[in-house]
């Protein structure tokens, strides 16, 4: 049978708008930043020395201004925290609170830990009263710094860390699961959802870290190591890999089943999504990253050209993945559920929802990464060893 | 040590009375929720657990004159381009492509002329590709034709009160799928669950809103207004647990279908005469 075109009468409005796109978008990009750092501290990748405190405080900067674009989406957001105090645990959504609260906990416990000796010394340096009398609070009273402390701060991180991985796989994961399990949605209901999500928050987080490394480290904010940056790109390209075979099997498996959500996803493919998805998803955000990632694998000694390459698939891959929450949230509700009929979607400049208040949204962590940057260092701690122990007389 | 001793003691009773103190006012005391039962709505309130509702639309007598549009609207104070009952029209030619509208939800019927006009020759937007959208036109004879109204199917498995986050959909004992205006907090995701397209956030309100088989009137014995203006008897509504009622009648002789039986919601309004080609 063929259909001409034809909307339910209540689908003629997209109500997920921008804000939807925003949010996994910046809530991708924690896990990248957590991920990086979980490398070194876990699973002791040296080279990620450089970067991997301040990868935590990427984490916190995103991770505090991930809930924002819900807020400004939601019609009640006075009842906001009514997810958390009278959760319905059918919901998907229901965990939210709790998996984001929990992160949220375990990173500023990490953070905490990892500039430990700093707060100290601050608490017991700070120019003025109140400086010392917060560091204080924030050190807990706690004044030393020996050995004994750091080894088990240490190992804190450590646990912390351990418990982090499943704690990011958890958040992505499941903002992924809030899409792939509504039925309603061909173009959504696939169980390779939370996967795909995982994966290009990995792929967004660590594209960022890459640009701010580069661009931080240029300046002298961070400590640059080449090695550092190839470690970097090898995880960019690794992630990539395996959430471009994710999306190709998720597409492989629509055409090849071939049922209605077929009908209906290669229809939007090749229409609404055709150059958002098709050209510039797959086409310039996909391939260019990747190509340019995998002809790095061999560039061993030219830094300046492996850095300018570096650049351009991190910013890539950035764009690739704030195109795929475009085209899975917008995309997704860009037909009726009669499954034959069509809709566009215009957002608004001065909108609630609208792009000035999305290109606001993106901007703010970045200004809070700035604010927290003016309260604690950005580089590595510079003495990591154990203090040297006093000598016996002899 | 005196007066250490004295402070613990009183750190450990100050603890037990508030530990009571708390039992005292969280847990709810057998009877309580009855009693405000009582108060707030009156001993001679119906018990919803004496009922079960359910809602059944013959196809073959829809005449899309869309009176039971016009009456939900005005019932429910529907918010204009939003639909919490609609009329679609289904026209399917001999070359077996189907035209599907649904003018304003059919609010004001389906114009004679334009039926005369497709029932001779139509122009169908379609492309001929296998998906068949596009724009392309093509012609043929309308041979099969009639009218489908449409509205929440107060489903028993419903996708829209699982994915809702804290319990504003819900589904009460007498088989009413509702919305707690009070507790939704317009997250949208029962829309997004819902593959009928029966919901929608008001745009005064900011909540999701959809049909509740008028709980207020069935509530009071009435029928749905939507029911109540059909003039050719499409709608029926009634009550399960009513042995003799016609609603009964009808589900147990009538072959029925549901709308997308694939998705396994186990839709509570049941269609006679339901086309496969409806979506």
């Amino acid at each position: 049978m063929i259909y001409s075109e034809y909307l339910f009468p209540n689908d003629m409005h997209i109500y997920w708008s921008l804000m939807i796109v925003t949010y996994p978008f910046i809530t991708g990009l924690i896990a990248g930043a957590f991920i990086a750092s979980a490398l070194f501290h876990v699973f002791g990748l040296e080279e990620l020395k450089p970067i991997s405190r301040f990868a935590l405080m990427v984490s916190l900067a995103f991770m505090v201004c991930a809930t924002l674009p819900l807020l400004f989406h939601l019609g009640h957001p006075e009842r906001a925290l009514n997810v958390v105090i009278t959760p319905h645990w059918h919901s998907a959504m229901a965990g939210f609170g709790f998996i984001y609260s929990f992160y949220l906990v375990v990173l500023t416990l990490e953070i905490w830990l990892s500039y430990w000796e700093e707060i100290v010394a601050y608490s017991k340096t700070s120019a003025s009263g109140v400086k010392r009398l917060f560091w204080k609070t924030v050190a807990l009273g706690v004044d030393e710094t020996s050995g004994e402390i750091r080894q088990a701060n240490r190992r804190a991180i450590y646990i912390l860390g351990l418990i982090g991985i499943p704690s990011a796989c958890t958040l992505h994961g499941y903002v992924g699961f809030i899409f792939g399990s509504l039925k309603s949605n061909p173009w959504w209901s696939t169980p390779l959802m939370p996967q795909v999500f995982l994966l290009s928050a990995i792929v967004s987080g660590l594209a960022l870290l890459i640009v701010m490394y580069i661009a931080l480290s240029s300046k002298g904010y961070l400590t640059w190591s080449f090695e550092c940056l190839r470690t970097l790109c090898f995880y960019l390209w690794l992630s990539m890999l395996f959430y471009m075979i994710s999306e190709g099997l998720e597409i492989l498996f629509f055409f090849y089943e071939s049922s209605d959500a077929w009908f209906v996803i290669s229809t939007l493919l090749s229409t609404k999504l055709w150059v958002s998805f098709v050209l510039i998803q797959v086409g310039i955000g996909i391939v260019v990253p990747f190509t340019l990632l995998s002809i790095m694998i061999f560039v061993r000694n030219n830094q300046g050209a492996y850095t300018t390459m570096a650049v351009i698939a991190a910013a890539t891959a950035l764009f690739e993945v704030w195109m795929m929450r475009w085209n899975i949230v917008i995309g997704g509700q860009q037909f009726s559920k009669s499954y034959v009929g069509f809709r566009s979607y215009h957002p608004e400049w001065l909108d609630q929802e609208g792009i000035l208040t999305t290109m606001g949204l993106t901007l703010l962590p970045f200004l809070l990464l700035y604010l927290l940057t003016r309260i604690l260092p950005m580089k590595e701690a510079v003495e990591d060893e154990e203090p040297p122990a006093e000598v016996e007389p002899g | 040590m005196d007066k250490k001793k004295n402070r613990r003691a009183f750190i450990k009773s100050a603890g037990r009375a508030l530990a009571g103190l708390l039992m005292v006012v969280a847990i709810p005391k057998p009877g309580r929720a009855q009693r405000i039962h009582e108060i707030e709505i009156g001993e001679d309130a119906p018990d919803w657990l004496d009922h079960y509702w359910v809602y059944l639309i013959d196809t073959t007598k829809c005449i899309g004159c869309g009176a039971c549009v016009r009456a939900d609207k005005r019932e429910n104070s529907v918010p204009p381009k939003f639909f919490r009952t609609w009329v679609e029209r289904y026209q399917i030619t001999e070359d077996n492509h189907v035209h599907v509208d649904s003018p304003n939800g059919g609010h004001d019927g389906f114009l004679p002329e334009d039926l005369a006009q497709l029932l001779t020759s139509v122009e169908l937007e379609t492309d001929g590709s296998p998906q068949g959208i596009g724009r392309v036109k093509k012609q043929g004879r309308v041979t099969k034709g009639f009218f489908v109204p449409k509205m929440c199917n107060h489903c028993r498995n419903t996708p829209c009160t699982q994915v809702c986050p804290v319990n504003a959909s819900y589904q009460s004992p007498d088989g009413v799928v509702l919305v707690d205006k009070t507790r939704c907090i317009g997250c949208s995701y029962c829309v997004q669950a819902c593959p009928y397209g029966s919901r929608y956030i008001h745009p005064e309100k900011h909540t999701a809103d959809k049909c509740t088989w008028c709980y207020h009137r069935i509530t009071k014995g009435l029928l749905p207004a939507c029911v109540t203006v059909c003039p050719t008897g499409a709608r029926k509504f009634g009550d399960l647990k009513d042995q003799s009622s016609e609603i009964k009648k009808l589900l147990s002789t009538q072959r029925l279908n549901v709308l997308k039986p694939e998705l396994n919601t186990e839709p509570f309004c049941f269609y006679i005469g339901l086309e496969q080609s409806v979506r």
